[in-house]
């Protein structure tokens, strides 16, 4: 009797990965791990090798150099259907010339799924992602909410080990991609699949994901919880990327009574303080002439240059700074444990 | 610091910018001056002519005199069903269907390729190569066709030298297909005009296929599709209408032809050679507007079954 194989641990396994376009280094010494069951976030702008290492997942791309395992199993050189993986198209690549019950039933045809079941368990699909009896309208008859249901279920009616999504939100109008994010979360966690999703939305990779990792230029500059991600960026990159920060030099940073190293610091942990009041323990008070103030809703961000050049940006809420003209001098708070240390410079 | 502002003279308005004005007042009217220049050769000459010509098959022809008889009847339509008739009717649909199934055969691969592997500079040289044949003369075409398919031709030639003339023989030895040669059989005229009408089904069929996105296909394997199955439930099925389009041209040109079969082929006639012949020498329009009448029917049934099979819905 065998005794069956441990449970990998790792769901997907990137080992020195790269991938080249002629010139163009798409993905350039990728080293990832992901968990199973793991809500695992691909985020970084356009060109930065997130798409890419998704399609050398799905097997659409086969890299040029490492290793890649899906379940310890080692896929490269293994074409798209036959590995136990599924694509979420960015475009939803429903296919227009079958109904939508056929589309979700289309990777259990292949399966050669006798038609009774492959019916049954595409039914149960659509009803999985809220489009019960939709079965016998077309693609085209359908609002890029209902397509982006339906691309779900028929990714997810084969029982993928992993659930790849490229973007999946990204054609959505606001509200609904609000309504989608809570929905994809609730299924990934009733489902307990791995996800992984690719996306440039540094909202929707912190609000979705267990992890995220940001690329940059076909490398990953971090990977982490996005608490950590957002907290203590990496690089100055990553501080810019993922929200929007403040990114001191060296020398700025020891000006504040931090360590002399380059070191973010985000706007809404700086504080605008009266003249008089007391300075706390551990912050410092930094002279700062107001330049620019731009109201954003809930908060009004606040650009403003100091007594020793340092550019910052403060983001304050919107009915405190509301009194703030621009030439104003004002005193900013700046906790020193605010100051995150960064690899490299700015 | 102020922008200057410019100020420019009101200008008069002449009758060119007031028929601007109105033109762009009034959509409607501009279309329709658009239209109708097209609209009037289309209807009047074209589709007029066509009518009158075909509104002689009601008429029939006096059998001492040779005159038209200008009556209404039933008679000349009904020749068609004669044997003789029927048989020209059935050998050219024969003909066209085989012609439009060969081209489609041989187009597939080649627009495949051109829409989803040629780079920018393969794809020019495929047009070009598309293309080029439609510049030169289709006499020209037929006859070299003629001298290719003789006897002592290049075909026969090229066999000979592969040590297939046993097997072009044995073909030849078929009934129907068969004949003395290649360029006195119907195998020779179906080549003929599979090789003229090639490019009207490649280029319809290349660009049904360039519409269908990447990522369907991409999606299809990812499913689990082997490439032969994503060929024939996702590439086959979409590129269908490019295919439908391309037949409506070969079938077409094919039934109405007369020119290939005089040269090539049998001495049995097709549709365009009776109605030519019954128009000009033997002098009866009625029977020759009745034939005409033939293609037309075919056209008809053939882009009704089209139809019917969805190939127009997703053009």
């Amino acid at each position: 009797m065998h005794a069956s194989p441990p449970p990998s641990a790792t769901a997907v396994r990137f080992a020195g990965v790269a991938r080249h376009f002629g010139r163009v280094r798409a993905v350039d010494g990728v080293d990832l791990s992901i968990a199973p069951g793991e809500f695992f976030a691909m985020l970084g702008p356009s060109g930065s090798g997130k798409t890419t290492c998704l399609r050398l997942i799905a097997g659409f791309e086969q890299p040029d150099a490492g290793h890649i395992e899906i379940f310890g199993e080692t896929v490269e050189g293994l074409p798209p259907y036959r590995r136990a993986v599924n694509t979420v198209f960015q475009d939803y690549a429903l296919f227009p010339h079958l109904s939508v019950g056929d589309n979700v039933a289309y990777g259990l045809k292949v399966r050669g799924v006798g038609r009774a079941e492959r019916e049954k368990l595409a039914r149960e699909a659509l009803a999985m992602v809220k489009l019960a009896g939709m079965e016998t309208r077309r693609p085209a008859q359908l609002s890029g909410g209902q397509r982006q249901r339906v691309a779900l279920a028929r990714a997810l009616v084969v029982r993928p080990k992993v659930l790849l999504l490229d973007e999946p939100l990204g054609a959505l109008d606001l509200k609904l991609r609000e309504e989608m994010q809570a929905e994809l979360k609730s299924l990934q966690r009733a489902l307990g699949l791995t996800f992984v999703f690719v996306t440039h939305d540094q909202s929707e990779a912190l609000s979705m994901a267990d992890r995220v990792a940001v690329f940059n230029e076909g490398r990953i500059a971090q990977v982490g919880a996005p608490e950590e991600v957002y907290e203590r960026p990496a690089t100055a990159f990553v501080a810019h990327f993922v929200g929007s920060a403040n990114v001191l030099s060296r020398e700025q940073a020891a000006a504040l009574g931090g360590r002399a190293v380059a070191s973010s610091l985000r706007p809404e942990r700086i504080a605008i303080g009266d003249f008089g009041a007391p300075i706390g323990e551990g912050i410092a008070p930094v002279e700062a002439r107001v330049i620019d103030i731009s109201y954003q809703g809930a908060v009004r961000r606040v650009s403003a240059l100091s007594d020793f050049g340092m550019s910052v940006t403060v983001s304050v809420p919107a009915d405190a700074g509301g009194r703030l003209s621009p030439g104003d001098v004002v005193r900013l708070l700046i906790p020193r444990a605010a100051l995150q240390p960064m690899e490299g410079e700015g | 610091m102020s922008l200057a502002t410019l100020d420019l003279p009101a200008r008069p308005i002449g009758l060119r910018g007031r028929l601007s004005d109105l033109l762009v007042r009034r959509g409607g009217l501009l279309t329709l001056l658009l239209l109708l220049p097209p609209l009037l050769w289309l209807g009047l000459v074209y589709l007029g002519s066509l009518f009158v010509f075909l509104g002689q098959s009601i008429f029939s022809i006096d059998e001492f005199s040779g005159t038209i008889v200008r009556e209404p009847t039933f008679a000349t339509l009904i020749e068609l069903f004669r044997p003789a008739n029927y048989d020209i009717v059935l050998r050219t649909v024969a003909i066209a269907t085989a012609v439009t199934v060969l081209c489609a055969i041989i187009a597939f691969p080649i627009a495949y390729y051109a829409a989803r592997h040629a780079g920018p500079r393969a794809k020019a040289a495929f047009y070009l190569a598309v293309m080029m044949p439609l510049w030169s003369s289709y006499l020209v075409k037929v006859y070299g066709w003629k001298l290719l398919l003789a006897k002592e031709g290049a075909i026969g030639w090229f066999a000979g030298r592969l040590g297939l003339t046993g097997a072009l023989e044995a073909w030849l030895a078929l009934p129907v297909v068969g004949g003395p040669s290649l360029s006195v059989s119907y195998t020779g005229m179906v080549l003929t005009f599979t090789y003229l009408w090639l490019p009207f089904m490649i280029l319809p069929v290349q660009a049904a296929l360039e519409r269908v996105p990447g990522s369907l296909i991409e999606a299809a394997g990812d499913l689990g599709a082997s490439p032969a199955k994503v060929f024939r439930t996702v590439i086959l099925p979409l590129a269908l209408p490019g295919v439908v389009a391309g037949a409506i041209f070969t079938f077409s040109l094919t039934l109405g032809d007369y020119i290939v079969p005089q040269i090539i082929g049998t001495s049995a006639l097709v549709l365009g050679q009776a109605v030519y012949t019954l128009q000009g020498t033997a002098g009866n329009i009625p029977l020759a507007a009745a034939f005409s009448l033939v293609p037309i029917l075919v056209m008809a049934a053939f882009l009704a079954i089209a139809r019917r099979t969805g190939a127009f819905d997703a053009m």
